[in-house]
């Protein structure tokens, strides 16, 4: 029996997924099902664990007999939408910065997004007039910047992942759930559905989220390895930027800036049409400065890349620098980390099967 | 197409549904090895010990191998048997998401086609002179509305939800059922129907009951309020004494005698009893289980005599025969000397904490609707020909199964009645 005192959150969490263990009409739609049956109690650390394997899909919200008006009240995907952000705060590090959260997403980046603009704009206010970007920003700050800031989000988002592996059920990572947690995770198999999407932004099924996805994550990863090729050109062969428009980091760059265009645009429209009863509006801050920040991030970029033989240059490279940097310092406290939560919640599902399956196949 | 109920809970009994049993000669993508016609029909005369109508029997299961395509076509979706259902996985095909998700799908497929959804519209009355149907009275937002059609197809269900007819029927025992399904169906329009001539099918006084948890709502508490533990210990009454063979058969095929047998009971209420040796070992249910750490304690928390509760279980420990327990077969661990004996599962009640869990007989459905024939046609008593007053589902499933029950025989009459009802009738009003 559990012994530890539960939020009302968690109550209601643990209330609800009780009748759905009982049910269990919805086994197939996700991993959510299978993974909650293999549980008695729903601790805080399961809720955590449930509440990042969903996606927020919703099929079990429209399929669900318990449904608000029913007196039972089942609301999966908005209860397990409302613990997730919670995990969010409890696994963050350092913890002050849980704060973070809580506060209108939006206003946060724009202030940093200002304040960088200005100092960056600032620490030269040169007048460059072709694209000589490192005279505008010398590349020694440049690297120093982000260097410092890569590394305080790799480590707090390291930590995040560590503590919330730890608080639900620890263990060790076998290669195979990896290998399967990515597979899911890259194909976004739960937003698939099968080929029909899901039922989001609205009851009628659709893939429009699950192809707005894969266009923002895969142009995120796009211009992520652009800036890597850019960084080999520069230390392993001395060729330094700006490069040619036909060039490997500008193509990686432009396609990938236009996935980050389309994509966030597309999640930004679906979200505005969302059936409110299986959301989350709390976090609606949160996810629109997400969006907001990937979106400015490839439009300031693609302008640079067009502009960047006229005097407005200076300019647009601070915006964008200080755009860039504004997502990075956030990631850690913002949306980017259902990515890491879900990969991890995926990892464990992979391995709770596999041990389900050894141990069925000894017979214990 | 008039729904009485508001469109969350539109959809009758369905909504609480999950499988629709399937004759099929060849494996398929859901259903494993082949259940032919034959052996669904045996399984059919098994359950109704004979009570069918044999031509509309093989009608319903003969058509229900052709369910699955159609029903794809209407967007339904299929998963595979769900956990702890292996035993149905050869029979009967589950719907991804449930009864509700099917419904979902096959009113978004009526929306497509130009069918027009009305609903709280209650049916008050039929306008049928000499055997023709020709308009309903309808109440639609509190006003009465008369609505003419060239046909009429009845998909009203039975009148488990209506407490006055149950009372009628049952007496005061009915105060103390549970109504499992929909609290729509009030068997207004079986009534109508019933009332202008047509021929009923089915005992009025008979319907289908499980024992489920008393602490259920009154209606609508569905699958998540169904006990699975009865056979693992043992089940007692008011006064704490044993009142049937809790072991009798495998639980799939016994769950359905319970209601009845509570029923049966003073006050219509009794108690599960087992042990922690049964914890894990039936599916949870919604309710937590009353706790005890010493039968005397778990009686006092579940309002039973301490002296009667530990005086049953003490006689049943003492006859419990030695055995290997599995509690997936039918194994050997029996009762010696009881009076009822518990013919498999006897385990002694011995292993704190003990846990009870409250019963009350839970109705799923009635049996009494009216006569049709195979082109669903609603017969009249008097040996008059039917004209344009059809049926399908629950009104008529009586047809076919006039007693016990077989998991997804409901949902193949339906699907089978309800697509032959559909055609016969738009034939009419073309």
């Amino acid at each position: 029996m559990p012994t530890e005192n539960l939020s009302g959150l968690a109550q209601e969490g643990a209330r609800i997924l009780t009748i759905c263990n009982a049910c269990r009409y919805c086994e197939g739609y996700c991993a959510v099902f299978p993974a909650l049956e293999r549980r008695a109690n729903f601790g805080a650390a399961d809720l955590d664990y449930l509440a990042n394997l969903c996606h927020n899909c919703a099929e079990c919200y429209y399929a669900c007999q318990y449904a608000p008006p029913h007196e039972f009240a089942v609301n999966v995907p908005k209860t397990l939408a409302e613990i997730r952000a919670r995990s969010y705060q409890n696994y963050a590090w350092p913890a002050p910065l849980a704060a973070v959260f809580r506060r209108n997403g939006l206003v946060v980046s724009l202030v940093l997004v200002i304040a960088l603009a200005v100092w960056i704009a600032s620490t030269k206010g040169a007048t460059a007039s072709s694209a000589q970007f490192y005279q505008v920003v010398s590349h020694r700050a440049m690297v120093a910047v982000f260097g410092v800031v890569s590394l305080f989000v790799l480590a707090a988002l390291v930590v995040g992942c560590v503590r919330f592996w730890r608080k639900t059920g620890g263990g060790a990572v076998n290669l195979s759930a990896m290998k399967e947690a990515l597979k899911d995770g890259l194909r976004l198999t739960y937003l698939y559905g099968g080929g029909q999407g899901c039922t989001y932004p609205q009851e009628r099924r659709s893939l429009a989220r699950w192809w707005f996805h894969h266009l923002t994550f895969y142009g995120f990863l796009l211009c992520f390895g652009a800036t890597s090729v850019a960084a080999i050109y520069h230390y392993g062969f001395g060729w330094r930027a700006p490069y040619g428009y036909f060039s490997l980091p500008v193509a990686l760059g432009t396609l990938g800036g236009f996935g980050l265009l389309a994509g966030p645009a597309g999640l930004l429209w679906l979200k505005q049409r969302g059936d409110a009863a299986t959301r989350d509006g709390e976090q609606d801050g949160m996810d629109v400065a997400f969006i907001a920040l990937l979106f400015s991030t490839s439009a300031t970029g693609l302008l640079l890349l067009a502009l960047r033989e006229t005097p407005a240059m200076p300019l647009l490279l601070a915006v964008h620098l200080a755009t860039v940097l504004a997502l990075f310092v956030t990631l850690p406290y913002g949306k980017f980390v259902h990515a890491i939560y879900r990969l991890a919640a995926l990892v464990r599902y992979a391995l709770e099967r596999s041990q389900l399956k050894g141990r069925k196949l000894t017979g214990q | 197409m008039l729904e009485s109920a508001p469109r969350e809970f539109r959809g009758g009994n369905s909504r609480h549904t999950r499988n629709l049993r399937c004759a099929h000669d060849a494996p398929t993508e859901f259903l494993v090895d082949s259940y032919p016609e034959e052996e669904y029909f045996s399984d059919l005369l098994r359950v109704t010990e004979g009570e069918t109508n044999e031509e509309l029997a093989r009608l319903a299961i003969h058509e229900s191998r052709t369910c699955m395509e159609w029903m794809r076509g209407h967007g339904v979706r299929f998963q595979p048997s769900l956990s702890g259902t292996l035993h149905l996985g050869r029979s009967n095909l589950f719907f991804l998401g449930g009864g509700k998700a099917l419904l979902n799908s096959y009113y978004a497929a009526a929306e497509r086609l130009g069918v027009r959804i009305i609903y709280s519209a209650e049916v008050t009355s039929l306008n049928i002179s000499h055997g023709v149907f020709e308009s309903a009275t309808v109440l639609m937002r509190g006003q009465p509305v008369e609505i003419r059609a060239k046909a009429l197809v009845a998909a009203t269900g039975g009148f488990e939800s209506n407490l006055d007819w149950l009372k009628e029927v049952w007496g005061d025992a009915a105060d103390n059922f549970l109504i499992r399904g929909t609290p729509y169906n009030k068997g207004a329009v079986l009534k109508i129907l019933l009332d202008n001539g047509a021929d009923p099918v089915g005992d009025p006084k008979e319907c289908h009951a499980v024992a489920i948890d008393a602490r259920a709502p009154k209606f609508d508490g569905g699958i998540v309020t169904r006990l699975d533990c009865l056979p693992l210990g043992i089940v007692v009454n008011r006064e704490g004494q044993r009142f049937y063979d809790e072991g009798e058969d495998l639980w799939p095929k016994r769950y359905a005698i319970w209601g009845r047998l509570v029923a049966q009971q003073p006050g219509q209420i009794a108690w599960s009893i087992i042990d922690s040796k049964a914890l894990g070992k039936f599916i949870p249910s919604v309710f937590p289980a009353i706790r005890g750490d010493t039968i005397q304690e778990l009686a006092a928390n579940l309002g039973l005599s301490a002296d009667a509760l530990a005086c049953t279980v003490e006689r049943f420990n003492r006859a419990v025969r030695p055995g290997k327990f599995d509690h997936e077969r039918l194994d050997e661990c029996r009762t010696c000397g009881l009076s009822p004996e518990k013919t498999h599962w006897a385990q002694r009640i011995d292993s704190p904490p003990f846990l009870g869990y409250p019963l009350r007989p839970g109705i799923t459905f009635t049996y009494l609707g009216v006569k049709v024939d195979p082109q669903a046609r609603v017969l009249p008593r008097d040996g008059g020909s039917p004209r344009n007053i059809f049926a399908a589902g629950e009104i008529m499933a009586g047809n076919i199964l006039g007693k016990g029950y077989l998991a997804g025989l409901g949902m193949a009459i339906g699907t089978v009645f309800g697509r032959v009802a559909g055609k016969e009738a738009a034939g009419l009003a073309h």
